[in-house]
């Protein structure tokens, strides 16, 4: 157990992130690339996830305008949502993603829409969770969190 | 710090791998560029299959000569882009003179039996499902370093393409996990059984060597 109460809170945060649900394995991974020449690597990886994720969920908005719904495009943006989701561990997220891809492929718009607001509730609690980590995580100054396997 | 190509190179040769990395999605080129270069690789990532086309000179434009100082030994393409899918990508290298032997890899979130199969069928030397793993990275090098010890030496060869052969009895069973290719066994690795001077016979007689892959794609944990 860290000594250290910034870095003890920040491995509380860490473990409730996982224990929750909200992360899976694949940010492990990220975590495990980070090293003294990039020691800010999955902040940034991550950064670059909300912005590709804004522009993503702008999209299907914009789609989601347009009746009738089309799907073939609506899964093509949920697809790449998908995947970059998955890339950085997003598990709840992923998981909205995969549900909304189904509704697509069943040509259901009713559950699309509903879905796509879950999505989001998922998408803004994860980056608050997030936005909050890395601020401690900064605080706290560099910290072996997993380490790379030799 | 990692230096798993670099360690596994013959002797003598401190060359890096160059891998050419292309995938539409920012983040995802963000992530296999770190675990390239935590692999000890020259990494050049790009957007698009064009871009890809492009950077080895096989865009048809003019003027693209001199990338001798810039030869790429791997490329890793995403399979889902916009415009050219990375199997177009694949097809267009595999049937270029001047690029079919550089291994190429296709990374895909979708673990698709008959996309997997069309791929290797093309010559990829692995499909990976996405997200990518350090240890993919890892095993990636090994073989991929592996392929190029053995590429002067034709008689060890046949003998690869034999105990594939032994291998392919396997039953495919279709994995619903997201883990990529299993290591293989202490045998020898994923060789790309297209070589040019293996007979064309021997190819139409004996089972297709991919299903092998095929089989050690699927036969894992």
């Amino acid at each position: 157990m860290e000594r250290n109460p910034l870095r003890r809170q920040l491995q509380l945060m860490r473990k409730s992130l996982f224990d929750q649900g909200y992360l899976d394995e694949q940010f492990v991974q990220l975590e495990e690339l980070q090293d003294d020449t990039n020691p800010n690597f999955v902040e940034e990886v991550v950064t670059l996830y909300y912005r590709d994720s804004a522009r993503l969920v702008l999209n299907i908005e914009q789609a989601l305008e347009r009746k009738p719904y089309n799907f073939h495009k609506l899964d093509a943006y949920m697809h790449q949502f998908k995947g970059s989701s998955s890339s950085i561990g997003a598990k709840k997220v992923k998981a909205e993603s995969t549900l909304f891809r189904e509704y697509c492929k069943s040509g259901n718009g009713e559950g699309c829409m509903r879905c796509f607001q879950q999505l989001k509730k998922e998408y803004a609690t994860l980056r608050k969770k997030l936005e909050a980590y890395f601020q401690v995580a900064r605080q706290a100054g560099p910290m072996e969190t997993a380490c790379r396997p030799k | 710090m990692e230096a798993a190509a670099a360690a596994v190179l013959p002797s003598g040769s401190s060359q890096e791998l160059h891998v050419l990395a292309v995938d539409d999605s920012y983040v995802d080129r963000k992530v296999i560029e770190k675990l390239l270069k935590i692999s000890s690789c020259k990494v050049t990532a790009v957007e698009s299959g064009a871009r890809a086309l492009q950077f080895l000179g096989l865009d048809g434009e003019k003027g693209s000569l001199g990338f001798d100082g810039l030869k790429v030994n791997l490329i890793m393409t995403d399979y889902s882009m916009p415009g050219m899918t990375g199997y177009e990508l694949l097809k267009k290298i595999k049937r270029s003179s001047a690029f079919r032997e550089i291994p190429v890899v296709i990374m895909s979130s979708e673990n698709i039996l008959t996309r997997i199969d069309s791929c290797l069928e093309e010559g990829a030397e692995e499909f990976l499902v996405k997200p990518v793993k350090l240890s993919d990275v890892r095993r990636l090098m090994k073989d991929c370093v592996l392929r190029g010890e053995t590429e002067g030496n034709a008689g060890r060869r046949f003998d690869k393409r034999k105990f594939e052969d032994d291998n392919h009895n396997h039953t495919p069973s279709l994995s619903s996990s997201s883990s990529s290719t299993p290591s293989p066994p202490s045998s020898p690795s994923t060789t790309a059984p297209f070589e040019g001077d293996v007979a064309t016979s021997e190819l139409v007689s004996s089972s297709p060597p991919y299903s092998s892959k095929r089989a050690k794609l699927h036969g894992h944990d």
